[in-house]
C-alpha cells in the first residue's frame, strides 16, 4: 500500500454550502487533512442542515426525504450531525469550532493557517473582509500559503456582492432557459445543484494545481473562482452555437442537442409501473434511450419486432429521424410502456442501444452496479447513536492506497481535542477557558 | 508557458466530451496534452454546432471548445507502427488518460499491465460509463442515459410529466471536472511517490455519489423511507420562486427571514404600509400570498430582470435573472472581468469562447492555441520523440500515422 496522493497536505476549510463543502470532500478523499472550522454562534446557511439548527419533529414527518427525512422521524437534539442533505459532505474530514469573529479566535485561526497548506472560503464578498481574513493577513501567517476564494460572481465587478445559490447563477449564465421542457416555461423547472457540482470539483482541482506549483517553486498563490463563470463549461455548446452562428438555443427537454448528428430518437419513455400508484407515490417507471446513429436505430427496430411504421424509408437516415422526433417519441412510448424498466434496460443494452431506467432514490442501494462497485458503505456515526446506514464512498479509488470512508461523517466539533491540544498545543486549563468562552463546543448555541 | 502544469506531459486517449474536458483543464493550465486521435479523428468532430451549420470535422463547435491547447497526433493503434509510436510517446509521458470501452485498451495492445511493466511511475486514468468492473461494464451510455440512471433526474421536473434532464452534456462536463481531480491525484502519486496507479473513473459513479442531490435523496430515503418526487407544480410563495417580469424571468428567494426587507426591495409601496406584513407567519397564509402576489406581479411587469436583480442585490436577496445566451454574451460585467477569450483558428477564424474557469495569481490560465486540426502535430510530436523525417513519412505511407501536409 502507498499513501494517498494528498497525504500530508492540510486544508483549513472556511467554506460552506454544497460547492465549498463538497470540494473539501474530494480533497479529503484524496488524503488531505481537512480542518473544517465551525462556530457555535454562526449558522452557515445550507451547510449543516435546513432550515436551522433546531428542527421541530413535526416538520420531519412529511415532505421530501432529502429535506425532511430523519431516522425514526426524529431530528434529535443535534440534527446538524446527520441531516440527509448534508451528512454525506463530511466524510474523511475533521471538524473543530472557533469563534473567528473575536480577536483571540482570529489569532488562533492564524496559528492554524501557519501550519496549513491552503485556506478556502466561498462566502459572499464582504464576509471575509469584515473578519480581516485577507490574502495579506494569511501571508503574514505563512508566506507560501494558498488562498482560494469562490464567491458567486468573483471578487470584482458589478455583481460581486450578489447573493446567490447555484440555481440563481445558473439562471444568469443561461442554464435555466436552456434546460427543462420544450416550451414549458422556466417556472416548470426544479431547483438543481448543477453549478455546485462543477464548482466543487474545480475548487479541488485549483487547489491541487496550486500545491503542484508550490512544490515546484516554493510559492503560494491566490485563486479566485467566480462560480457563475465556472459553470459555463456545462453549456459550452450553446455558447459555441451563439459564437459561431449567432443562434440562441432554448430548452428542448430530453432530446439531444446532437439530433442532426444522429442522436434521435432520444428521450425518456414510460415503462410499466410495478407498484399500485403513479408519480404521486414514486411508482412511475421510465426509461432513457439515446439512439446515436443508424446502427443503434437498426438494433432498436429489430428489438421492436421491425414494425411497419419503423420501416418507413424516411426514418432510415439520421436527418429523417431528426426531422420526425415527435412521431418517433410517440411510437416509442407506445412500445416501451409494455415493459418493466429493468427488463427493457437489459434488452436494449444487449442489443447495443444506450438506455437505462430513471432510478428513483429508493432503488439505488439494491442496484447490482451500485453493490458491485461498493458505492454506499455501511457505517455508524461516531457521535450519534442513529444506527447503521449506507453512506457514499469516494467517487473513485486509488487501488494501491487505503481510500474509502476512512472517517465516517464528522460531527460538529468532533475534533476539538485534536485541533486544540495536538495541533495548537493547548493545555488543560486553557482548553477549559476556551470552552467556557464558547470557542470550543459540540453543539450550536441556544441563542441561534 | 505560464500554467502550473508546464512540466507535465499527458498522453490523451480520450474522446467525445467527459474525457476531453478533463484533459482540456490540464492543457489550459499548461500541460502538454498530446491528443492521440484514431483515423478519422475524435468522433466529437462529427458533433455540432458547426460554423455555418454544415458538418465538417474541422468546424465542430463541440470539438473546438473541449480541445483547446492540445496537440493532435493521428495514430492508428491497430497497426504495429501506430502502437510502436504510442510506446515511444509513452516514454516521455507523465500521465495517460483514456476513455475507451473497458477492455479496448488491452485489446489494442497498449493496456495497463504493459504500461506499468514499462514505467511503473506513470499513472493511467480510465474514464468509462460504468467502470472497468461492473455488471454493466459493457453497457453504452449517453449524457441522458447516465444522468437518468445515476443522477437525480427522477425528481427533476413536474410530477405530471416525465423527468427532465439538464442542458446538452452538462452531466458529462460535471464528470469531466471530477475526473480532472482524479488525474491530478494520480499525477501527484506518480511524481511524489513514484507510484503509478490505475484509477478507474466511472461516470455513473461520479453522479451516484456526486454532489447534485443524489447522495441526499438516497440518505433521505434510508432515514425516513420517503422517496423524493418531482414537484406538483411551480410552488410560488411570497418572493420565493421563478417569476415573470417585463422582459423575461427572474429566480428569486426573498422569503423567510429575508422577507423583513421586502418593503425596501419593493421601494416602500403604499400597499405594504399595513403592519400585518411584519408578522413572519403571514408568509404561510394563502389569502395573504394571493394579495401579495397581485401587487407583486404588477410590480414585476413594470420592471426588467436587470432592474429586479439590482433591487435584490441592494437588499441581499438571493436572485438571478434568467438570461438568454445572447444576453450572457452582451453582459458588460463578464466582459469587464475578462471572462471571454478570443481564439483564432485556421478553419473557424476568430471565435469567442468562455475562457478561464478560475483565476490563479501566479500560474494563470492561458489560451496558447486553439483546438488542433486532425493530425496537425503528428510530425512535430513524433520528431520530438526521436523519429526521423523518413520514418514519419513511412508511418504516414502505411496509414499508421496521419500527417497533415
Amino acid at each position: 500500500m502507498t499513501a494517498l496522493p494528498l497525504d500530508g497536505v492540510r486544508i483549513l476549510d472556511l467554506s460552506g454550502v454544497w460547492a465549498g463543502t463538497f470540494s473539501t470532500v474530494l480533497l479529503a478523499d484524496l488524503g488531505a487533512e481537512v480542518l473544517k472550522q465551525e462556530n457555535q454562534f454562526v449558522w452557515q446557511p445550507n451547510t449543516r442542515a435546513v432550515p436551522g439548527p433546531r428542527i421541530p419533529a413535526a416538520m420531519t414527518r412529511s415532505g421530501p426525504g432529502w429535506i425532511t427525512g430523519f431516522p425514526n422521524g426524529d431530528p434529535g437534539e443535534r440534527p446538524w450531525n446527520y441531516h440527509p442533505m448534508f451528512v454525506s459532505l463530511y466524510r474523511n474530514k475533521r471538524s473543530f469550532t472557533l469563534d473567528i469573529r473575536r480577536p483571540e479566535g482570529k489569532a488562533l485561526l492564524g496559528r492554524l493557517a501557519a501550519i496549513s497548506d491552503a485556506v478556502l472560503e466561498n462566502s459572499a464578498v464582504g464576509t471575509m473582509e469584515k473578519l480581516g481574513i485577507t490574502w495579506e493577513w494569511l501571508r503574514e501567517q505563512r508566506e507560501d500559503i494558498i488562498f482560494l476564494r469562490a464567491p458567486g460572481y468573483g471578487i470584482t465587478g458589478d455583481y460581486r456582492e450578489a447573493r446567490t445559490m447555484g440555481a440563481h447563477l445558473e439562471g444568469t449564465m443561461g442554464h435555466q432557459l436552456l434546460r427543462g421542457y420544450a416550451g414549458g416555461g422556466p417556472n416548470s423547472n426544479s431547483g438543481i445543484f448543477a453549478a455546485d457540482y462543477i464548482a466543487a470539483a474545480q475548487i479541488a482541482l485549483a487547489l491541487m494545481l496550486a500545491i503542484w506549483h508550490r512544490n515546484n517553486t516554493g510559492k503560494g498563490q491566490f485563486i479566485e473562482m467566480a462560480q457563475a463563470e465556472n459553470a459555463a463549461a456545462m453549456f459550452a455548446q450553446a455558447y459555441m452555437n451563439y459564437s459561431l452562428n449567432g443562434e440562441v438555443e432554448h430548452a428542448i427537454g430530453n432530446r439531444s442537442i446532437y439530433a442532426a448528428d444522429g442522436e434521435a430518437p432520444c428521450g425518456i419513455y414510460p415503462c410499466r409501473s410495478e407498484g399500485e400508484g403513479g408519480a404521486e407515490t414514486g411508482d412511475d417507471r421510465w426509461i432513457a434511450i439515446t439512439v446515436t446513429g443508424d446502427r443503434d436505430w437498426e438494433a432498436l427496430r429489430e428489438l421492436m419486432g421491425d414494425p411497419d411504421w419503423a420501416r418507413a424509408p424516411e426514418l432510415a437516415t439520421a436527418a429523417g429521424r431528426a426531422a420526425r422526433q415527435d412521431l418517433l417519441d410517440e411510437r416509442l412510448a407506445a412500445w416501451t410502456v409494455g415493459f418493466a424498466d429493468m427488463d427493457l434496460f437489459a434488452r436494449l443494452q444487449a442489443a447495443g442501444v444506450p438506455a437505462a431506467p430513471v432510478m428513483d432514490s429508493s432503488r439505488v442501494l439494491d442496484n447490482p452496479h451500485v453493490q458491485a462497485r461498493g458505492l454506499y458503505v455501511p457505517r455508524e456515526l461516531a457521535r450519534e447513536d442513529i444506527g447503521v446506514y449506507h453512506y457514499p464512498r469516494p467517487l473513485y479509488e486509488f487501488p494501491d492506497s487505503q481510500g474509502g470512508i476512512r472517517l465516517p461523517p464528522v460531527a460538529f466539533g468532533q475534533d476539538n481535542e485534536y485541533v486544540y491540544r495536538e495541533l495548537l498545543g493547548v493545555g488543560d486549563e486553557e482548553y477549559q477557558r476556551l470552552t467556557d468562552e464558547g470557542h470550543i463546543a459540540t453543539a450550536f448555541s441556544d441563542t441561534l | 508557458m505560464t500554467g502550473p502544469l508546464n512540466d507535465v506531459r499527458v498522453l490523451d486517449l480520450t474522446q467525445h466530451v467527459a474525457g476531453p474536458y478533463a484533459t482540456k483543464l490540464f492543457a489550459d493550465f499548461g500541460a502538454d496534452v498530446i491528443k492521440i486521435e484514431r483515423p478519422g479523428g475524435d468522433p466529437s468532430r462529427r458533433l455540432g454546432p458547426y460554423k455555418g451549420g454544415t458538418p465538417d470535422p474541422e468546424k465542430s463547435g463541440t470539438f473546438f471548445y473541449f480541445n483547446t491547447n492540445k496537440r493532435s497526433v493521428a495514430l492508428d493503434l491497430k497497426t504495429e507502427g501506430g502502437r510502436e509510436a504510442f510506446w515511444r510517446l509513452f516514454e516521455r509521458a507523465d500521465l495517460v488518460a483514456e476513455n475507451f470501452r473497458p477492455g479496448v485498451l488491452e485489446a489494442l495492445g497498449v493496456g495497463w499491465e504493459e504500461m506499468h511493466a514499462r514505467r511503473a511511475e506513470v499513472p493511467l486514468v480510465s474514464i468509462s460509463n460504468f467502470g472497468q468492473e461492473s455488471p454493466y461494464r459493457d453497457y453504452r451510455g449517453s449524457d441522458l442515459v447516465l444522468y437518468a440512471f445515476a443522477g437525480e433526474m427522477y425528481s427533476t421536473g413536474l410530477l405530471e410529466r416525465e423527468p427532465v434532464k439538464m442542458y446538452g452534456t452538462a452531466a458529462l462536463v460535471q464528470s469531466g471536472s471530477a475526473a480532472a481531480t482524479a488525474m491530478m491525484g494520480a499525477l501527484m502519486a506518480g511524481r511524489y511517490q513514484g507510484a503509478g496507479q490505475h484509477v478507474d473513473f466511472s461516470i455513473a459513479d461520479s453522479h451516484l455519489v456526486g454532489v447534485d442531490r443524489r447522495h441526499a435523496t438516497v440518505m433521505g430515503y434510508q432515514f425516513s423511507g420517503r422517496k423524493t418526487l418531482r414537484s406538483p407544480g411551480a410552488a410560488v410563495g411570497m418572493l420565493n420562486g421563478v417569476f415573470p417580469c417585463m422582459d423575461g424571468w427572474v429566480d428569486l428567494q426573498g422569503g423567510g427571514p429575508r422577507f423583513a426587507r421586502a418593503r425596501e426591495f419593493l421601494g416602500h409601496p403604499e400597499w405594504m404600509e399595513d403592519e400585518k406584513w411584519d408578522d413572519p407567519a403571514i408568509q404561510m397564509n394563502p389569502d395573504a400570498i394571493e394579495e401579495f402576489n397581485a401587487w407583486f406581479y404588477l410590480w414585476l411587469s413594470e420592471r426588467t430582470k436587470r432592474e429586479i436583480w439590482e433591487a435584490a442585490r441592494r437588499v441581499r436577496f438571493l436572485c438571478g435573472p434568467l438570461f438568454t445566451i445572447d444576453e450572457v454574451f452582451a453582459d458588460p460585467n463578464f466582459r469587464a472581468r475578462g471572462f471571454w477569450t478570443l481564439a483564432r483558428h485556421e478553419a473557424l477564424g476568430e471565435v469567442e469562447i468562455p475562457g478561464r474557469p478560475f483565476l490563479m495569481s501566479e500560474t494563470p490560465w492561458e489560451l496558447r492555441r486553439a483546438a488542433p486540426l486532425l493530425g496537425e502535430h503528428t510530425a512535430e510530436v513524433l520528431a520530438e520523440a526521436g523519429y526521423g523525417a523518413d520514418e514519419i513519412a513511412a508511418l504516414a505511407a502505411t496509414g499508421a500515422a496521419g500527417v497533415r501536409s
